[in-house]
């Protein structure tokens, strides 16, 4: 979906005579394979669940209805992990996300519904609040030096018990009209149809020519400066993949009520935090403190800078997740965002982010957020028990970075 | 039983690619002070580590025989057992525990019921105490005492498990005169209750002092074992063992004529970053453009404080004198600053504080100046791979892509990577801290290469260096350092292994 998605070309060669395979397209489906498994892996586990619920819920998961539901019960999840694997990168850990959610949500409510302001007077204002959160976790990581897992814990119960004062412990609803079709609207009829939604698929092609586009390029520029990219063939391969996939989704989506405004937000998201990841200053700075701190610091990185602005970046993300949540639930609970911490967090590693920083990717974070989000929603459909879903969700989490632990290990030994 | 409490034969012990050990013999007499000397990796550590069982017996080859019996221990609660102790450079002790806890620590006093006897616990600590000359509570927590005291306790310690052949692995390094001195008394005074010690020191002035013989080991071989008590064994009959080797390696030769001064540093004072003392104290220096300095020391005399302080103060407290780069005074607070007025800093730890290891080659060259890639901070990602490409043709990088992980090269690569990051800044003088440690001879003629093009390109640099013949080889001037004193200044020339180890040994009394 986007031109953001890691090269997993890069590290296809093995040590010994890796001289050989310079410059050339690595196709040789052994070496691809065993060199991918680590990149790849994820997007065969999302595959295989997929194809699993699919099956054991007679189709019903991939069904146009559920596949909207999907988008809108886990934007904000996916939004938060985006925030989320770039302080896990950066070799922190933020644990007062849903505390963040239930206050900026609980801020917009306030003014919008007690006080009557407009719809947009509340999303300012929790996007405010959320950037000030995220500064004072960021004084006190960067600044004070104090480990992020207790200063956001401090927060984590700091900023419920202002939710609570906010709201004087008591729900408020419902949203105007305007402000629950942020995330619960929909964006169709733009071009008209018959039976499905042309806009829907108009954005679902422009998306899949973009990725194309900025692909090729990609591969244009490795090859001018002789870097390896990987056989033609596999490339069109994957672009026709990609393209199918994006389309058939776009398809669902324009069969069911069109295509939804979080969708949008969530994939704006995508696209400018993978490129700032990669491509900024700022994003390679974040790499580098996770990654080794006292080398970061011995190359005149501002580890200090960087620290803070990673933390005013999740309590920014944390607003916007909270308005979505807020829009979606049509209203400002007490007890919101409760737990959205662990999804995010889980999100994260499970999208092959390292415990000891320096590794993960947004495009990562996105596929372990929707591997958590199709296994719950298929064991929704099929009406497992809840404590079974928790159960589950655990040991996927467990087993995921264990193995993504032996594949470092087994890469270390191979030396 | 023979007189010697302890015979180490033929031992040799490898490490993948290297030879840490080749053929090693020691012969300890019962109820002497015997020190260990020789260069920084020479093996001296090495060989404690097999006699103290961090080397389980199997992993190395060679005998141990202990009072006229051959041993292998497994670990290190087998040699104690067998009343062997170390205390280590960096002391082991619990900062926040209590020195009787520490005393006995994984060894507890315990009275009914297993659970700790307090009372015998002190009690037993404060005997302790005294034998070892220390006046303190042994309640009070070890966080609260000097460096000098810790090794006390440290030794109390090994009392306590009824030592008898005790290894103290430069146990002055971290300590002032006075500290020094009552060490050196209470190892006659263990002596003289039979306690056999051997000691790893670099200080020639405390061996010829207490030492009753001194074994020199030199690139992993014993040279010989002195006798000091006929008084013949003098500090330079040490040093000729400890640097007698031949000049073997090749060194390229360069033509370059010095020009305008690059960096002057006077009156440096840098105080450790926690204790109380002085590791850089006074040292002044210059280097000019086209010109390789190297600074001679030995381990501790404050070679890598001296270096890390001056780059933007990376490392120390308290750091007062003048810094000037081409004669204008700098005053750099951050590693940014000292970058950007074009000084260089290669560590000698690449691992640790070099490289992203698990980042790849173009990150790592691009990691000190991704400004100068970058436009509105977004890097032009296309430059980046020029620039590392680059790179990698001029420091003639060996790996497949410029994409590759920078963790799975080799150390000589890993080393290539570190100079071409720090070339890409720009730099006016380029402080080189140790760069061939651990790399294989071919890897060091590079560097060599590299270190004398870039002289002639006009750069000013720094080497820092454990290997004599290193500094003779490549410098032009070379400075030593002692106890973070700047001992001497000589040109190349003039400067002989001998005489750079007279000066990189000197006490702090003799320089007085």
């Amino acid at each position: 979906m986007t031109s953001t998605k890691p090269t997993p070309q890069k590290v296809a060669a093995p040590d010994t005579g890796a001289a050989a395979s310079l410059h050339t397209g690595t196709s040789d489906p052994r070496t691809l394979i065993l060199g991918n498994l680590r990149q790849s892996g994820i997007y065969i586990a999302l595959v295989v669940i997929v194809a699993l619920f699919a099956v054991l819920t007679d189709g019903v998961s991939l069904s146009p209805g559920n596949l909207t539901n999907i988008v809108l019960q886990y934007s904000y999840i996916l939004v938060l992990a985006i925030g989320m694997v770039i302080v896990i990168i950066g070799g922190h850990i933020d644990l007062s996300v849903g505390s963040v959610v239930a206050l900026t949500g609980a801020v917009s409510a306030v003014l919008v519904i007690r006080e009557g302001m407009p719809w947009w007077a509340g999303v300012l204002a929790a996007l405010a609040v959320g950037v000030a959160v995220g500064a004072w976790h960021g004084l006190w990581v960067a600044y004070a030096g104090i480990p992020a897992f207790i200063v956001t814990l401090a927060g984590m119960l700091l900023f419920r018990g202002l939710t609570l004062r906010v709201l004087d412990n008591i729900s408020l609803s419902p949203f105007p009209e305007e402000y629950q079709r942020v995330a619960a609207g929909f964006l169709n009829g733009l071009l008209g149809g018959e039976g499905y939604d042309a806009f829907t698929l108009f954005i679902g092609a422009f998306a899949v020519v973009g990725y194309a586009v900025a692909v090729f390029r990609t591969r244009v520029a490795r090859v001018r400066h002789e870097q390896p990219v990987e056989s033609f063939p596999l490339f069109v391969l994957r672009i026709v993949v990609v393209g199918a996939v994006v389309m058939w989704f776009a398809w669902q989506l324009a069969n069911a009520r069109g295509l939804p405004i979080v969708l949008i937000v969530l994939a704006v998201l995508v696209l400018i935090y993978g490129l700032l990841t990669r491509r900024t200053v700022f994003g390679r700075q974040v790499y580098a403190i996770g990654g080794n701190l006292p080398a970061a610091m011995l190359s005149g990185v501002r580890v200090k800078r960087v620290n803070f602005w990673i933390f005013v970046n999740m309590g920014f993300l944390s607003a916007v997740a909270g308005v979505i949540y807020s829009s979606r639930s049509n209203g400002a609970q007490p007890a919101a965002g409760n737990m959205f911490e662990l999804d995010a967090i889980a999100a994260a590693f499970i999208g092959g982010a390292a415990v000891t920083g320096g590794v993960g990717t947004v495009v990562g974070a996105m596929v372990g957020g929707l591997i958590m989000a199709v296994m719950s929603n298929g064991m929704q459909l099929m009406g497992v028990d809840q404590s079974v879903q928790s159960v589950v969700k655990g040991l996927v989490l467990l087993v995921a970075v264990a193995f993504d632990i032996w594949n470092k290990r087994r890469a270390a030994g191979a030396r | 039983m023979s007189d010697h409490i302890l015979e180490m034969r033929g031992i040799t012990k490898t490490f993948p690619g290297v030879t840490a050990l080749q053929d090693v013999s020691l012969a300890v007499r019962r109820g002497e002070i015997h020190a260990i000397c020789g260069e920084n990796g020479a093996g001296k550590s090495t060989l404690m580590k097999v006699l103290s069982g961090v080397y389980p017996a199997g992993s190395y080859d060679g005998q141990i025989v202990l009072d006229g019996e051959q041993v292998g221990f497994r670990g290190i609660q087998d040699s104690e057992a067998r009343g062997i102790v170390i205390i280590h450079q960096e002391l082991a002790l619990v900062p926040y525990l209590s020195i009787a806890e520490n005393i006995f620590l994984g060894n507890e006093r315990r009275g009914r019921g297993g659970l700790i006897d307090w009372h015998r616990t002190n009690a037993e600590a404060a005997a302790l105490l005294r034998s070892v000359g220390l006046h303190e509570n042994p309640v009070t927590p070890v966080i609260q005492l000097g460096v000098g005291k810790q090794q006390l306790v440290e030794i109390a310690k090994a009392l306590s498990k009824k030592v008898r052949l005790l290894i103290l692995d430069e146990p002055t390094a971290a300590l002032n005169d006075v500290d020094s001195a009552h060490l050196l008394d209470l190892m006659r005074s263990l002596r003289d209750q039979g306690i056999t010690c051997i000691m790893i020191s670099h200080k020639l002035g405390e061996i010829t002092a207490i030492a009753d013989s001194t074994t020199v080991i030199r690139d992993g071989r014993t040279v010989e074992t002195l006798d000091m008590a006929d008084g013949a064994a003098t500090q330079d009959r040490i040093i000729r063992g400890m640097v007698g080797r031949d000049l073997a390696t090749f060194y390229p030769t360069r033509d370059v004529t010095p020009g305008e001064e690059v960096l002057r540093i006077e009156d440096w004072t840098v105080r450790h970053p926690t204790q109380d003392r002085l590791v850089v104290d006074r040292a002044s220096l210059h280097v000019r453009a086209g010109e390789v300095v190297g600074i001679a020391g030995l381990m501790g005399a404050g070679r890598t404080e001296l270096a890390m302080s001056v780059f933007g103060r990376a490392y120390g407290r308290d750091i007062s004198g003048r810094l000037y780069v081409k004669g204008r005074e700098v005053r750099a607070r951050t590693v940014a600053e000292a970058i950007a007025n074009g000084i260089a800093y290669a560590t000698e730890d690449r691992k640790h504080y070099g490289l992203n290891l698990i980042d790849d080659v173009r990150g790592n060259i691009s990691a000190a100046a991704l400004d100068k890639l970058a436009r509105n901070g977004w890097i032009d990602g296309n430059r980046e791979i020029q620039v590392a490409e680059q790179g990698r043709r001029d420091m003639n990088i060996k790996a497949p892509t410029v994409m590759s992980v920078v963790g799975k090269l080799s150390g000589g690569n890993q080393q290539k990577v570190v100079l071409a990051k720090w070339l890409f800044t720009d730099p006016d003088v380029l402080i080189l801290d140790e760069p061939t440690r651990g790399i294989d001879v071919g890897a060091k003629f590079e560097i060599y290469t590299i270190v004398n093009r870039l002289v002639a390109e006009g750069k000013a640099v720094v080497l820092i260096s454990s290997e004599l013949p290193e500094l003779l080889g490549m410098c032009d001037r070379v400075y030593t350092l002692a106890a973070g004193r700047i001992t001497g200044e000589m040109p190349v020339r003039e400067a002989t292994q001998e005489n750079l180890m007279e000066l990189m040994t000197k006490d702090r009394d003799l320089v007085r």
